[in-house]
């Protein structure tokens, strides 16, 4: 008899399915093994019954016709679209037999092992990865461009991420007493309420608005916060870091930092020298000092201080650090260096960008730039929350630098309603993300040394554990150091969505001997493997979700076909790669990573979610002066100084500038002039539809009628002066290549750019080559282009370019 | 005049944020096909003096709202109201609704059957 009786399993999203980076607590309706409906969870504190128009499509998602749910072996041609059903037995034999025979004939490192954007497959992608022995996990954007970046200068300057509060650390949200609400918010670049990228759910932000908080929108576009904003700053793409150094400008000229966090808590007291320009050491000034430990001048006995940065404390007692200098200190040979301070040095290069300048820049009127930052400044608390467009320019280091400067001098670090630090709940870390081991990792340092681009670029060593992506692509055509003769895509579409500059990400899938990619539907990228392995939304499997707080189980709710878990699959293979696997099971694996919440899957499975308690370090506040940030316990922030550091003294040892500032992007009117004649509008793109995840759903009917065509958005003038109608097909083109785009003529637009949607392809369309789904028809990333990532080899020229557009079959074809 | 006939939705559109989870979780409550929705979020960019803008989304119910009677029925909200991300939807008597509008700008209140 069929039990028609309904039943309600209660899960969180993460991964495949509504696509983001999860958090939500929903309701699976599960009948006859089938999902017949899915709620929000009222009860759950992250979305207290909210959810996305993507969840909602989830009964379309599961049940998709065109899911893939067998594992499918290449039997034609790469590209010819002709494949054969196998078992997961065949499945599993064949790419173990293939990886290990290119491990034993060009090592373990020849296999690049390929990631989509953050979800619950990168901890066990890296498990894959680690258990074949190859430290190269890829995440295939060009300067590994989202949020890593961020993330990684955050911690290069303060040890910790953070983000703004909306309460999501205490289970009682808005009401609990020791949350408060920002007056005001600088929302940079982020459309976050269309997809919840970055970890955080979108609505706060309007949960937020309602209670209070005022919003400073900086978006060359007329978004929805920008239309609600009490200030809009309209940029110009690639500019923010201007645009930043010119806030600072005001806060401090106009004294509204907060000067006693300055003196306690960054490095701004720190001296350095002038002849040199660098920091002051200790074995500057005697021979058996320390290079690790930096020197200030002490007011109150006239004479320089050491700050000894494993006591994270002065050596002498009763230190009152002078801000400002100049100073002359004797060295050890006897000479006297004239010395600054870094909060000078910090301040001589803010005021390099006095507002006129700054206008000039960023196109920003100066009168807005200064109001803006009175009212971030005068706003206590204020928090600041960045979006894509941060990582996604070249400069991405200053700038984040400079962002993260504006937070703490105005002491909103680590405050209720300001910018809190963000750690994995009761610090149960799955995998390394920048700044943290985890408990999957390489077995030793050894494996390491080969990942590409380690040795190149000084965030690659100490803060993010992936292949540099350009470098690692450009590998695959030079072989050098050594031949990659492999790749393992998982849940990723370079074809489509990640990759820039896709016909030379197609070029090297060609090269490459053998390629897996696990999925859900058939891609373009897919297109080109040897196996496809069918993957599980989070309905249809168990999973932990550390990724800040609470700390989460995802509990499997069905099952579709023989689509397993990406957990699954990588750990069958990765018992076969590496027989001393630590884990004897899947959920030997979440227990040992929940191990430090003092549960185990079961038990946090009954619970639903877990909130680290007051005084774990991943529970909010004021960590820095309770000792909770440090390894040691003492009071200070996990950076090589112990302070926040208005300067980087690891960008120092890179080489780099260690100061905030502006450089001038490639691929502006400003930086190319000889190209804006040619292409005289400013190509932007990356703006979030909320029916889609980047490169996914295009294939789900409720989510399609809500967005159905690629969009470029257009201001009315600018359309009208090239000839091009509302609804009519346009060319976007550049020096690159060109792409067809449908024309939506919006005021939300500036005259001077056109916004163009990304992630394209035609599930309906014929998926062989040369069709490939449609991927080479609506590509915006065929105008954007690969190399041209950061001096520390983070960003990319993605949000600004330039180019022309005309109508499809008009007069300029 | 019947109980239901006395109700209605007032959104507060001031917030709405043009995400369309009223429109699918409407076809997920009653399987319309793609397109169809007893919501339509609609955008409306108005122009404004001095090259000025302001974006608005405004979630219309259409012909095929029934205020999701079996649902309140039950206790429920409406789906579009309990999922709605900006929390801009309102379901209750249309009295105590226009009460309420009285005491805030940008929002409407729609009567339905």
């Amino acid at each position: 008899m069929r039990n028609r009786k309904t039943q309600i399993v209660r899960t969180t999203t993460w991964s495949a399915g509504p696509g983001c980076h999860g958090g939500c607590g929903v309701l699976a309706h599960i009948r006859d093994g089938k999902l017949v409906k899915i709620e929000g969870d009222r009860e759950h504190p992250w979305n207290q019954g909210r959810l996305c128009a993507r969840v909602l499509a989830m009964t379309q998602y599961v049940e998709h016709p065109d899911r893939l749910t067998k594992p499918l072996k290449r039997v034609g041609e790469r590209g010819e679209g002709k494949w054969q059903k196998i078992s997961w037995d065949e499945a599993f034999n064949l790419i173990e037999k293939r990886m290990k025979g290119i491990r034993e004939d060009f090592g373990p490192e020849s296999m690049i092992f390929s990631m989509g954007t953050g979800r619950d497959i990168s901890p066990w992608i890296c498990m894959l990865a680690y258990a074949f022995g190859s430290p190269n996990v890829m995440f295939a954007l060009s300067g590994n461009a989202c949020y890593s970046p961020r993330i990684a200068a955050v911690d290069m300057i303060q040890g910790d991420y953070c983000v703004f509060d909306a309460g999501q650390w205490l289970p009682n949200r808005y009401d609990d007493p020791r949350f408060k609400v920002p007056e005001c918010m600088i929302v940079w670049g982020y459309n976050i309420h269309a997809t919840c990228p970055d970890n955080l759910f979108g609505h706060w932000i309007i949960d937020l608005m309602k209670r209070g908080t005022k919003i400073i929108s900086i978006d060359p576009r007329l978004s929805w916060f920008a239309s609600r904003a009490k200030k809009w700053l309209q940029i110009r793409p690639g500019t923010d870091p201007a645009l930043a150094m010119g806030l600072l400008h005001v806060i401090i000229n106009e004294n509204l930092f907060d000067r006693k966090f300055v003196e306690q808590w960054t490095n701004g007291p720190h001296l350095i020298r002038t002849d040199t320009g660098k920091l002051l050491r200790e074995n500057d000034l005697t021979p058996e000092g320390s290079a690790d430990n930096f020197v200030v001048w002490d007011k109150a006995g006239e004479k320089p201080a050491i700050w000894d940065t494993a006591e994270v404390a002065y050596k002498e007692t009763a230190v009152e650090p002078d801000l400002s200098g100049p100073f002359d200190i004797a060295l050890k040979d006897g000479t006297v260096a004239a010395c600054g301070t870094v909060w000078d040095a910090f301040c001589l290069e803010v005021n390099k960008y006095p507002l006129d300048k700054v206008e000039e820049v960023t196109w920003v009127p100066a009168k807005e730039i200064a109001e803006a930052a009175r009212l971030y400044a005068r706003s206590k608390p204020a928090a600041i929350q960045w979006g894509m467009p941060i990582d996604m320019t070249p400069a991405i280091t200053p700038l984040c630098q400079a962002i993260a400067s504006l937070w703490a001098i105005t002491g909103n670090l680590e405050v209720p309603g300001g910018n809190v630090v963000a750690r994995s709940a009761f610090d149960a870390v799955a995998y390394a993300l920048p700044g943290s081991t985890g408990v999957i990792k390489l077995k030793n340092q050894e494996q390491d040394r080969l990942r590409i681009g380690a040795d190149r670029y000084g965030p690659f060593k100490k803060f993010i554990w992936r292949t540099q992506t350009d470098l690692a692509l450009e590998q695959i055509f030079t072989g050098k150091p050594y031949p990659i003769k492999g790749m393992w895509i998982q849940t990723s579409n370079p074809l489509s969505g990640i990759g820039m500059d896709p016909r030379r990400w197609l070029e090297a899938l060609k090269k490459l001997d053998f390629i897996v990619t696990v999925d859900l539907f058939m891609t373009p990228t897919a297109q080109y493997a040897d196996v496809v392995l069918p993957a599980a939304t989070f309905l249809e499997k168990d999973g932990v979700r550390s990724w800040w707080v609470p700390l989460q189980t995802i509990n499997k709710a069905m099952s579709v076909g023989e689509c397993k878990p990406d957990v699954e699959i990588n750990f069958e293979l990765a018992k076969r790669f590496d027989p001393d696997l630590k884990w004897k099971d899947v959920r030997e694996l979440f227990d040992d990573i929940i191990k430090p919440s003092g549960l185990n899957f079961e038990q946090l499975q009954k619970k639903g979610w877990a909130y680290p308690p007051e005084g774990h370090p991943s529970a909010p506040y004021h960590r820095h002066e309770r000792g909770l940030l440090r390894a040691d316990k003492k009071p200070g922030f996990q950076t090589p100084t112990g302070k926040f550091e208005l300067y980087s003294t690891l960008r120092e040892e890179w080489g780099l500038e260690p100061l905030p500032h502006h450089e001038e992007p490639p691929f502006t009117p400003v930086s190319r002039p000889d190209l804006s004649k040619e292409f005289p509008l400013i190509l932007s793109t990356g703006r979030r539809s909320p029916a889609y995840f980047n490169a996914e759903h295009r294939m789900i009917p409720w989510l399609r009628a809500i967005d159905p065509d690629p969009i470029v958005e257009i201001h009315p003038d600018t359309a009208s002066s090239n000839g091009i109608g509302n609804g009519e097909w346009v060319w976007i083109e550049n020096w690159m290549g060109r792409a067809k785009f449908k024309a939506k003529l919006t005021r939300v637009v500036p005259r001077w750019m056109v916004m163009a949607a990304h992630g394209w392809w035609f599930p309906e369309k014929e998926g062989a080559e040369p069709s490939l789904y449609g991927t080479w028809e609506s590509n915006i990333n065929l105008l954007l282009p690969m190399n041209a990532q950061g001096k520390d080899g983070l960003g990319s020229p993605i949000k600004h370019s330039m180019c022309r557009i005309y109508k499809v079959g008009g007069k300029e074809e | 005049m019947s109980e239901e006939s006395k109700h209605g939705l007032l959104i507060d559109y001031e917030y709405c944020t043009g995400c369309h989870t009223c429109e699918i979780a409407c076809s997920q409550e009653y399987r319309w096909s793609a397109g169809m929705a007893g919501m339509k979020v609609m955008e409306i960019v108005e122009s404004l003096p001095n090259d000025k803008a302001y974006l608005v989304y405004l979630p219309f119910p259409t012909e095929l709202c029934v205020l999701c009677a079996a649902r309140t029925k039950k206790g429920l909200e409406p789906a579009c109201v309990q999922h709605c991300m900006a929390a801009c939807i309102k379901y209750g008597p249309v009295e105590e609704l226009a009460k309420e509008m009285t005491g805030k700008q940008r929002m409407v209140l729609f009567s339905l059957r």
